[in-house]
């Protein structure tokens, strides 16, 4: 590894663990006493939004296609957690740790492999027609998990047209390293040989496959691994509401997640850790202090979508990544400096 | 028999309205290649202005069916609003941010309403009280052969004015070839803008073909119809005029069917199967043409 | 006898029809090692298109055509890339807003070996690959004097160097034959004259066969060894530079005849 990899590894990793500690220090020490578990809330909702939009953005921004249908693969690796966690913790009384890890891997594991399956076929398309294949593909599962209710496996959960009982695994402190995990997979993903193809792709799909890179191959890894991490958020979501209803995977939901992806900037995974966050908890939090504002909410984004596309089409970010590292660099050059003068 | 004959009827007036639908979608793809998401939400609006209107032309003394004609005048103008704050300024700017944007105002239309009128679903009174006909041992309700009759018009309509008028003329020219439609002195953005409000116009009268069958509208009727109608824009091979009424029709009979001969539940499912099969196995539609990339 | 070589190239009768349209009819083409062969041809002849069968973008209606007596039918254009076919394009097609060392760097992917797993868990083999890789990739824009450009965006290069980038980018597949599509169109004369110099540089160095599309007569009849003249999707005519020059079809197909007034395009 490079020397200044290295350096700019360690920066990160240090920033990381202070984040964690922050959230320690805010939920553990109960600081914030009743309004606590809101809060804690909050900060789980805007993690695994991090991650969907993240998982997205691979789409959006590196393979320069679209998704209206993550919702959908979400709803899968929720789905998939939940039956798999309520048939376990009825057997047998495991660790949540231990349960939460299960979810995790369910969840991801069969989006993952619905991705796989949905993207042979469709990747032959492209633009609008692979997007509106998304939208299918998602309406098309949650048509039917709208109708075929599992059959009611075991006692404890209800099964059918919402699922509830699902054990409420999704602790703050798993989830902020799943999120830390995840992202950083797609950002090994995306500075690789594997993301310097990707790319190569969404410039020229042409010249990219008369370079020696197998196209098809490629956009179906991605794809796959696009939606394994959107099952790892549903997972996620699943352990944490412990309710699941088909109706909250809908069109709406997949539009929002796009919407995130945009506003934060294609192209641009700081964006979107930036973006998911403030964009999913933020308004929650508003709505807390004034309720009239929830029905407001999505009104809001949509303008702002739609006049960010008029005169920033890149979004926030714009493809360009912050990083801490430089930023660093940057400040403690500027002190140095000052310190001579 | 009796069971078949009726389904079909349904069938026939649901895919009118798919197909009416459609046109909105197929009409502007073909001009500008840009999927319209906010389309749907036009005949939304449509069906709130019914909702509202027709009390009052009922106040007034009016025919009730008079609501139509200020629907249409509202969609045109919604439509045509729409193109030129949001569409117009990211022409140019790539199917990316067409796509966005689009998707974005169909946003901006949904909770707009949802803001203004709710979440509560809506029930639009009648416009029309007409017996129905029966055809042996089967009833069919005058609305359903209304529909039916008022879609089939407004297409044959539409096809004639593509075909045989100036400006349906340049409206086929301009999808062809942009810069050539501008030297032989058309207007680009004008013949556009016309689309979007014959689009529109069009979505005014499906508003009202659809609350004089179905009755009820919510704010996110025009995601649930919008979807299907490009479904079914798709299915008959996106740009073509033709082949949206087509796969309208063929769409909306192979609901109803799938309703009642199949699992109720799932024809929305069949729907988009149908839909990612024919993309699978011809990219370009029932009706499309194919085209290839230069290299 | 360059007969009794293999070729490393050999076209057999190749041809495509388009609807209606024979855009490519029984063409025969060889190419033996270190040869430097010139395709030319009034606009529309099927040069172009000679091209995109060979590295499978079209599949051919007729005809075969081999890689070192390997038959290369039905692969696709990163297989047949694989087997050692690099090109560039007509209208320049760089990855815009990759960077110019990236540009190269994708290049040599089909020859890297770390793993998904191994590029995720930044194991000391994915480093060690990517310093290779783009020390490789270094050494070759060096050779186009581009090395100075290589954190820029390939978009921000001049006309110029964008041709001799995706020289470079085709280099870096490690091919057996490099097909060059009228790499100085556009260009001006200075330009024109550097492109001369690295195609010289580029035989020298690796020694490998290039067949070459180019409008530029005069760039042609300089540097190429034999020329095939295509004309309506056919060959019209093969041979030295000088035969071609004198040939009298290929000046009619150029200028038209007489009586007729066509346009040159040379």
């Amino acid at each position: 590894m490079p020397k200044k990899m290295k350096k700019n590894y360690l920066i990160c990793i240090i920033a990381v663990i202070v984040g964690f500690l922050l959230l320690s220090l805010l939920f553990d020490t109960g600081i914030l006493g009743k309004k606590s578990a809101y809060f804690n809330g909050l900060v789980v909702i805007g993690m695994f939004y991090t991650i969907i939009v993240c998982s997205l953005n691979l789409l959006t921004g590196y393979m320069g296609e679209f998704s209206l249908g993550h919702a959908g693969f979400m709803s899968i690796g929720a789905y998939a957690s939940a039956i798999v966690t309520t048939l376990i913790s009825d057997q047998v009384k495991l660790p949540s740790i231990v349960l939460y890890l299960i979810a995790i891997l369910v969840g991801s594991v069969a989006a993952g492999i619905i991705g796989f399956l949905v993207g042979i076929p469709a990747l032959r398309l492209s633009g609008d027609y692979l997007c509106i294949v998304t939208v299918a593909v998602a309406e098309i599962v949650r048509v039917v998990l709208s109708n075929f209710g599992i059959p009611a496996i075991t006692g404890s959960a209800t099964f059918g047209k919402s699922f509830a009982g699902i054990a409420k695994v999704s602790d703050y402190h798993y989830v902020y390293i799943t999120m830390v995990v995840c992202i950083f997979i797609m950002y090994c993903y995306i500075r690789s040989r594997y993301g310097r193809a990707l790319i190569a792709i969404r410039e020229d799909r042409i010249a990219a496959a008369a370079s020696g890179i197998n196209v098809t191959k490629t956009k179906v890894l991605t794809f796959t691994i696009s939606a394994f991490f959107a099952g790892t958020a549903g997972a996620i979501y699943a352990h944490y509401i412990t309710t699941l209803v088909p109706t909250y995977f809908n069109f709406s939901k997949s539009s929002e997640f796009l919407a995130i992806v945009i506003l934060g900037g294609s192209g641009s995974l700081t964006g979107s850790i930036v973006a998911a966050p403030i964009l999913s908890a933020l308004p929650q939090l508003i709505s807390y202090v004034v309720p009239a504002f929830a029905s407001y909410r999505m009104l809001i984004y949509a303008i702002i979508l739609v006049v960010v596309m008029i005169f920033k089409p890149t979004g926030l970010f714009g493809g360009r990544e912050f990083s801490l590292p430089k930023l660093l660099e940057k400040f403690t050059k500027k002190k140095a400096t000052e310190g001579k003068e | 028999m009796a069971k078949f004959i009726q389904s079909l009827a349904n069938g026939l007036n649901l895919g009118s309205i798919y197909a009416l639908t459609a046109l909105g979608y197929t009409m502007v793809y073909g001009i500008i290649r840009m999927i319209n998401f906010a389309h749907g939400d036009f005949i939304m609006v449509g069906g709130f202005t019914l909702f509202y209107l027709i009390p009052v032309m009922l106040k007034m003394g009016l025919p009730a069916w008079f609501a139509v004609f200020v629907a249409i005048i509202v969609c045109v103008f919604v439509g045509v609003m729409t193109e030129q704050i949001a569409y117009k300024p990211v022409r140019g700017q790539g199917s990316t941010t067409a796509l966005i944007t689009a998707l974005g105002m169909s946003l901006v239309l949904e909770n707009g309403a949802l803001v203004l009128f709710g979440s509560a679903p809506r029930n639009v009174p009648p416009m029309f009280n007409l017996p129905a006909v029966a055809i042996g041992s089967v009833t069919i309700p005058g609305t359903t052969i209304l529909t039916l009759v008022i879609g089939i018009v407004m297409m044959l309509l539409l096809t004639l004015f593509i075909k045989y008028t100036k400006l349906g003329r340049a409206m086929r020219a301009v999808p062809e070839d942009k810069i050539a439609s501008t030297l032989v002195g058309i207007n680009v953005n004008k013949i556009i803008t016309i689309t979007f409000a014959i689009g529109s116009g069009l979505a005014a009268v499906a508003s009202m073909m659809y609350t004089t069958s179905y009755v009820s509208i919510k704010n996110e009727l025009g995601i649930t119809l919008g979807l299907k109608a490009f479904v079914a824009a798709v299915l008959g091979g996106i740009g073509s005029v033709p082949g949206a009424m087509i796969g309208g029709l063929l769409l909306g009979i192979i609901e109803i069917m799938v309703k009642v001969y199949m699992l109720p539940g799932t024809y929305e499912a069949v729907t988009y199967l149908i839909l990612i099969l024919v993309l699978l196995v011809r990219p370009s539609g029932l009706m499309g043409k194919k085209v290839n990339e230069k290299v | 006898m360059a007969e009794e070589r293999v070729p490393v190239l050999e076209i057999k009768s190749l041809g495509i029809q388009f609807g209606g349209l024979k855009a490519v009819n029984d063409v025969n083409i060889q190419i033996y090692p270190g040869e430097l062969i010139g395709l030319i041809g009034p606009n529309g002849a099927g040069k172009t298109t000679i091209f995109n069968l060979i590295t499978g973008i079209y599949k051919p209606t007729t005809g075969s055509y081999m890689l070192c007596g390997k038959r290369m039918n039905g692969l696709s254009t990163h297989q047949v890339v694989q087997e050692g076919i690099a090109r560039t394009f007509q209208n320049i097609r760089l990855f815009k807003k990759m960077t110019v060392l990236d540009n190269v760097r994708v290049a040599f992917n089909k020859d890297m070996k770390s793993s998904l797993f191994q590029s995720i868990a930044r194991t000391p083999f994915f480093w060690k690959e990517e310093e290779e890789t783009t020390k490789k990739a270094m050494e070759l824009l060096k050779l186009f004097k581009l090395e100075e450009f290589a954190d820029q965006r390939a978009e921000n290069l001049p006309y110029g160097k964008q041709r001799l980038l995706e020289i470079a980018r085709a280099l870096a597949t490690d091919m057996k034959l490099l097909l060059l599509d009228e790499p100085a169109a556009g260009m001006n004369p200075v330009e024109t004259d550097e492109l001369k110099e690295s195609i010289k540089m580029l035989r020298e160095k690796f020694q490998i066969p290039i067949l070459l599309i180019e409008h530029d007569m005069s760039l042609v009849m300089s540097i190429c060894e034999r020329i095939y003249v295509l004309n309506f999707g056919e060959i019209l005519a093969s041979g030295l530079p000088e035969e071609i020059a004198n040939n009298k079809d290929v000046i009619e197909a150029y200028l038209g005849k007489e009586d007729e007034g066509g346009e040159a395009d040379a």
